[in-house]
Order: C-alpha cells, then sequence, then structure tokens
C-alpha cells in the first residue's frame, strides 16, 4: 500500500526532462548538449527537428540510417525532453574551434594523407567513413579524439574483419561492408570489396572497436592538430 | 484425360472444410489445414518426398508479392487446390495452387492513425466449413466466402481507437472461431473470445486480466487489472479428447513498472486452459509472476502424448520467451520440468512446484539495468517444431539483451503505457540460432548459428529436413538430425513468417513469406 502510494505520487509529478536527457541522450549528445558521437544540441536549429513537433517526433522515433533510435517515452516525456533539448540552444553557444580551417584543410590533403582513405562532397578514397557534413554530426571534441586516438569510437558499420581465406592462407584485412550466416564482403584498404562464402575461409577474425586509421596525435603539432580539427568540424554542408 | 481429371482434383470451386477434416488432418498430409498444421500445435509436414538426399534439387516454383509494406508474417493455410494468405494490414489472397496467380483479394480499408506497438501485420486466415475468417488490425473478425472471398459476416471485437488491435490467426474449432488480440502496450485489459461460425455471434469471452468476483482479480494491487495487459496475440492450440484450447498470454501492462500493479499480475505471462464449449478456465500456469520484462509467454503450446518417468502422459512441451524450456501435463496443468536453452538473467532457475526464483532487480531504473533477454525474447510468436521422427523441438532462439530505463507511468486510452525506455548493448553483436532439443528433457542435440537474431519460424518435415530463414534472407534446409546445412536460397527480403510445406498435384512444395514474397519451392 505504502509503496503504491509512493508510486503514484511520483507519477504525479510531472517528469523532468534534464533527468531523462542525462539518463539516456547524454552517452551520445554530451551531459549539456555539447555533442559527442551524436551532433551537438546546442544550436538554435536542429538539421533532423525545424519545430517542436519534429523534435518530439524525432525523439520517439529516432532517424532510420543513423545512430539515433527511437524511445518509448510518455507524450508527457517527449515534451519535456523536447523542452530541455530546446533550453540547450538557448545557452551559451559552443565554444568556438581553435585553429584555422584554411590551413587545416591543406593538412587534411597533404601531411594529414586524410583524403586517401575519406571523402569529402564525393572526392577521396572510400576505405574510410564519408566525411561530408561530419561537422554537423560530431563534436569538434570528438572529431579531434577520434584523430588522435581513432579506436576510441569505432562504428559498427566500419568493424575490422581479417578473413584468412583456406586455399592458400592469404589474409584480406578490411572493413565489413556485409555479413549474413554464410558469407561476408569486405572492402579492403584500396576501395575494393572482397566477397566470400564462408565455407571458404579458414578463419574470420573480428576486432570490434579496432580499426586501421592511425593516431595523428604524434604526426602532428598541437596547433596543426587545431588547424584540422576546425577544417573537419566546419564540414557542416551535406552536400 | 489427366489434365482434366487434374484440374477437377485441384479444383478452386468447391471448398469444404469441415470440422472433422481439421480433427484429422494427419489423414490428409498435404494439406495445412490450420495455423500449426494441427491442432497440437506441431508445425510439421508429414511429407517426406522432399528428403535429405534430394534437398539440393529444390527450385524456386512461383513467387506471389504482396502489396502492403509491413512485415509479411503471413501463415498460408492450403486445401483443395488453393492457398490462402493475408496481405498486410488484414487483406486476404487466395492463390490457385498450380500457377500462385490470384483467385480472389479481400480488401480491408483500414482508419487512419491505429495504434499498435509492432506493426500493422496479420499472421494468416483460418478456414471452417466454406468460411475463411480474418482478425483485422481494426478489431473486427470477418468470415469470408472461400469461393469469392465476400463478406459473410463481420463483427467488431472492440475499440480499435483505444489501441485493441488483432494480428493472429484465429483458431477454427468445431462450429466456433477462437480469437486472440493485442494492445497490453497500452494498457488495454486482455481477453480470449470465441464466435459462432454461422453467425459471428459471440459465444464467450475470457478475461485474461479478471475483474472482481473473477478468480485471479486478488492478484492485482487496486484497479490496475483494468490495464491489465495479458493479450492474446500468437495462435494457441486445442485438445479434442479434453475438449481444452491452450492460449498463451502476454505480458502485465504497464509492461515495465510493476510499482503501479503489485501482486502476481494473474493471468499474465501464463498458458491458459479454457473449456472449448463454455471458455471457462480450467487450469492455469504462470511462467513468470510479476513480470517486469515484458516476459511475453505468446509462444505455441505444442502437445504431445509420451512417456514420462514411465508412465503415459498428455504433455504439453513451451519454449517460453523468458529462456526456460517447460514440459507440463496438459490435464491439469502440473508442472514437470523447466531447463534452460538460452541466455537470460532474471531467474537463477525454477523451483520444484514451477516458480520463478528472481534474481535480485530486473525492473528498470533511472541508470539503465541489463537484462537478458530483451523485450524483443529468446522465442517469440515465430513457430517452433516439433517432429515425431527425430523426437527434437526445434526452436529458433534470439541472443540478445537490452538496457531498461525508468519512464513515467501514466495511463491514457490510446497511448503507450510501457513505464521504461530501452537502449541496445552497445558494443553487442547479438546473434541467432536454430536449436534442436530433445522434446522430453530440453537437452540441446545441435544448434545452427545465425548472424542475427531471427523472426522466423521452424518447419520439420517427414524428409528429417527442417526448414527455417534468417534476418538476412536466407532461406535453408538443415538436417534434422544433426542440424547440418543441406540447402540454401538467397531470397532477398528479411524473414518475418513461419515456412509450411504442402502436396500439390503430387509434388511437394515448401512455401514461406520473405520481403514482399510468399515464395514457393518445389523439387525439379
Amino acid at each position: 500500500m505504502h509503496s503504491a502510494l509512493l508510486a503514484l505520487l511520483m507519477a504525479a509529478q510531472s517528469p523532468s526532462g534534464e533527468a531523462i536527457f542525462t539518463s539516456q541522450c547524454a552517452i551520445c549528445h554530451g551531459q549539456r548538449g555539447e555533442g559527442g558521437r551524436g551532433p551537438a544540441l546546442t544550436r538554435a536549429k536542429l538539421r533532423h527537428a525545424p519545430d517542436d513537433a519534429a523534435l518530439q517526433r524525432v525523439v520517439r522515433r529516432g532517424i532510420p540510417g543513423t545512430g539515433m533510435p527511437g524511445t518509448w517515452l510518455s507524450e508527457a516525456e517527449l515534451v519535456a525532453v523536447a523542452a530541455h533539448v530546446r533550453s540547450l540552444g538557448r545557452a551559451v553557444a559552443a565554444a568556438p574551434v581553435p585553429g584555422d580551417r584554411a590551413r587545416g584543410e591543406a593538412i587534411y590533403l597533404g601531411k594529414g594523407g586524410c583524403a586517401q582513405c575519406h571523402t569529402v562532397k564525393g572526392r577521396g578514397g572510400s576505405f574510410g567513413p564519408d566525411l561530408t557534413g561530419i561537422g554537423a554530426r560530431r563534436s569538434a571534441e570528438h572529431l579531434r579524439q577520434s584523430i588522435v586516438d581513432p579506436a576510441a569510437d569505432v562504428s559498427p558499420r566500419f568493424t575490422l574483419l581479417h578473413a584468412v581465406i583456406a586455399a592458400g592462407g592469404r589474409t584480406v584485412t578490411g572493413a565489413r561492408v556485409n555479413e549474413d550466416s554464410f558469407s561476408v564482403q569486405i572492402r579492403d584498404a584500396g576501395g575494393v570489396v572482397h566477397s566470400f562464402w564462408k565455407t571458404e575461409l579458414r578463419q574470420l577474425r573480428k576486432e570490434p572497436g579496432k580499426t586501421t586509421m592511425p593516431s595523428f596525435g604524434g604526426a602532428l603539432s598541437a596547433s596543426e592538430l587545431d588547424d584540422l580539427v576546425a577544417y573537419v568540424a566546419g564540414l557542416e554542408d551535406e552536400q | 484425360m489427366r489434365f482434366a481429371l487434374l484440374l477437377l482434383a485441384s479444383s478452386p470451386a468447391f471448398p469444404q472444410l469441415p470440422y472433422d477434416r481439421i480433427l484429422h488432418s494427419d489423414r490428409e498430409p498435404g494439406n495445412w489445414l490450420t495455423y500449426s498444421g494441427n491442432y497440437q500445435g506441431h508445425h510439421y509436414s508429414p511429407l517426406g518426398q522432399i528428403n535429405r538426399t534430394n534437398i539440393q534439387r529444390l527450385k524456386p516454383a512461383w513467387i506471389y508479392q504482396a502489396r502492403g509494406r509491413e512485415h509479411f508474417e503471413t501463415m498460408p493455410l492450403v486445401f483443395d487446390g488453393v492457398m490462402y494468405i493475408t496481405d498486410p494490414p488484414s487483406d486476404v489472397t487466395a492463390l490457385d495452387l498450380r500457377t500462385g496467380r490470384p483467385i480472389w483479394h479481400y480488401r480491408r480499408p483500414i482508419p487512419e492513425g491505429i495504434a499498435v506497438c509492432c506493426g500493422q501485420v496479420n499472421r494468416g486466415v483460418a478456414a471452417l466449413d466454406d468460411q475463411i475468417f480474418v482478425a483485422t488490425i481494426d478489431a473486427h473478425v470477418v468470415a469470408l466466402d472461400a469461393k469469392t472471398g465476400r463478406v459473410r459476416w463481420d463483427v467488431e471485437v472492440g475499440n480499435h481507437k483505444q489501441a485493441l488491435t488483432l494480428t493472429a490467426a484465429p483458431l477454427a474449432i468445431n462450429g466456433k472461431i477462437i480469437v486472440g488480440m493485442g494492445g497490453a502496450e497500452y494498457g488495454v485489459r486482455g481477453f480470449l473470445d470465441a464466435y459462432d461460425v454461422k453467425t459471428g455471434q459471440r459465444a464467450w469471452r475470457f478475461w485474461a486480466a479478471p475483474g472482481p468476483g473473477e478468480a485471479g482479480n486478488e492478484t492485482w494491487s487496486g484497479d490496475s487489472w483494468k490495464q491489465g495487459g495479458a493479450s492474446t496475440w500468437t495462435t494457441g492450440s486445442y485438445d479434442p479428447e479434453l475438449n481444452l484450447i491452450y492460449w498463451g498470454t502476454g505480458n502485465p501492462g504497464p509492461g515495465y513498472d510493476g510499482q503501479v500493479r503489485l501482486g502476481d499480475n494473474l493471468y499474465s505471462d501464463s498458458v491458459i486452459a479454457l473449456d472449448a464449449t463454455t471458455g471457462r478456465l480450467k487450469w492455469h500456469y504462470q511462467f513468470v509472476p510479476h513480470d517486469v520484462n515484458d516476459m511475453d509467454a505468446t509462444q505455441v503450446p505444442v502437445l504431445i502424448d509420451d512417456m514420462w518417468k514411465g508412465k503415459p502422459r498428455k504433455l504439453m512441451l513451451f519454449a517460453n520467451r523468458n529462456g526456460f524450456y517447460y514440459v507440463l501435463d496438459r490435464t491439469t496443468g502440473e508442472f514437470l520440468q523447466a531447463t534452460q536453452f538460452a541466455r537470460q538473467n532474471w531467474a537463477k532457475g525454477i523451483d520444484a512446484k514451477g516458480r520463478p526464483i528472481p534474481t535480485l532487480q530486473t525492473e528498470a531504473n533511472s541508470t539503465g539495468v541489463l537484462v537478458y533477454p530483451d523485450d524483443d525474447g529468446t522465442s517469440n510468436w515465430f513457430s517452433p517444431s516439433y517432429s515425431p521422427r527425430t523426437k527434437m523441438f526445434y526452436q529458433n532462439v534470439r541472443e540478445k539483451g537490452g538496457y531498461y530505463y525508468k519512464a513515467d507511468t501514466k495511463f491514457k486510452p490510446g497511448q503507450m503505457y510501457l513505464g521504461a525506455t530501452k537502449r541496445d548493448v552497445p558494443n553487442e553483436e547479438p546473434y541467432g540460432a536454430l536449436r534442436a532439443l530433445n522434446a522430453l528433457t530440453g537437452k540441446q542435440a545441435w544448434e545452427f548459428r545465425m548472424q542475427s537474431p531471427p523472426w522466423c519460424g521452424v518447419l520439420a518435415t517427414a524428409g528429417d529436413v527442417v526448414f527455417s530463414g534468417t534476418m538476412e534472407g536466407d532461406f535453408v534446409g538443415l538436417d534434422g538430425w544433426t542440424g547440418k546445412v543441406l540447402w540454401r536460397f538467397q531470397t532477398g527480403g528479411e524473414i518475418w513468417a513461419n515456412p509450411i510445406s504442402y502436396r500439390s498435384e503430387g509434388k511437394q512444395y515448401v512455401a514461406v513469406a520473405a520481403g514482399n514474397s510468399m515464395m514457393v519451392f518445389g523439387l525439379d
């Protein structure tokens, strides 16, 4: 009886958007919405949520094809969490990213060699993730971490595989394009897609959380790193 | 002459399916007359033309493309030269077995804005006498003329505006159509209905969340039974000798907040045995008392007669969503045995009386509680298969966990009423398996690993082949004794359905819905 009464009292309170955000959203969007694996929400305009109804819909249904999942929050909770997200946009703007974008672009194309593996606006290699619009999807801090410590957060879509071919023993290493119970397709560092029946393989080793991307922490000076981060974080346009 | 005879034999002109034919479905192994192939829920084909030796020659015979965009979960019925299927959301199509071409199509217009947790899907029709029955997403039962698809009667089961929805195939018994319902995710109070086959008049209703004055009401605190869930959304089984209907019931509402509904919450997460004539409860067995993890017991009860500890006994086999495989006495409901068949962390075990020994805490909280299995369960609505030849119970298994966070619990008709929200386990790659269990001991004989947790049922046949499918579209035929992959076909679509087998013009076929296609395979 006592706990039933307590539950009733608790249910009567309106839900706290901040509490929901902290427990369920912050893991990707940051404690104060500063972004991380998910985009920063400290902006007045959100790409997928031009108005409150759209924002609630995004929280309810997620965004297909991205890491944003749907939730089972109630109407009241949706309203509360959406209001909290809006308040993040009204808070102090995110700290400006230090560094020079133009110098960063030169490092991206030159010394960093980033374009060998990454695409921006249709140009570059295909082994790594497409960075077009990445600045709108990841925080600058998260991008900095990805450059210095690439293994810290690897998308499951780029799970590293080593396929040892039974005939001859050659190993193909690359990112998983697709896998089912019988076959696997792997994109190697040169961008070539290899398709195997699993019966053709002696071994299929998976390294979730591993990546072939080297750390650029030692290769770049502190100011070069700032420049590169400024350039990549500035890639906000989707086209 | 032969051509004319075949036409007559496969003529769709006079479909007549009296109760006696379904009762003795073993006498016509070439047909598939009721949801699970027989009343006992075996989901097994006594056809052996396709076997372990010749299965390599299995090829597509025809494909029918459904128009719906929802998951195509239909279980076909086949008799007298016609296949009857449902197209999502609630349409019915009769297909000519020889060609795969439609004979008639019943289109059900569906009102906008129907609240349904898991898609506007449908799992198939029932057939009796000269009628086909469909339970619709807008909560009606409709009887169609089997020859033409025209409506004979159409009755409202409940109010779809309050999120009461029907997705399961009805079960046709002598003179009655048994209809289960869904909606526990919206706080709908669960029930099981029977309707007169000729008039559509309701014969009885059993409330799965009993009200005041009904036995079991004392297991709900306050008025919580009113939103008590325990829906009945997967087709059950029937023992004609005992005249008992066996049906699994779903989670209590709200699914993840036990504080607003203290007590065992009968008859949620149970199997109920009802007198088919009166709808009265003969016995019940509750798998998960006071469930807070959505452990729906909406699986197909499988009925076998076998020796148990030296004596012949009427048994029920039940591979529950909660990760345990149960053997019950189906005359009395007595608990006989439970064995774990998949990963779970909600119970330390099941005690001698059949009551689970819970682990400390699996109810959602503000920091997230990790629960195995997740809310999709280790098993679910997809059918297991029992082979009387191998005496194995074949079950597809989902190996996946989830984190559950407490959310508010306010009931508003037509809105989600859950009490939690969920996140997948980071960096975990969930997987699936088809497991073959010794039907009596529950001991695993073999498993076939799947890349992802499946939503496909299993079909064992007298050819000792076991058919099933994967989320990546592979439809497979395995050796029923060893699990060895004998044959596979990439269908190009996720497989969310139960395969069946039938015979047409002397040849055995296997059918399964994959993607938007009903695919039929036969030997070349």
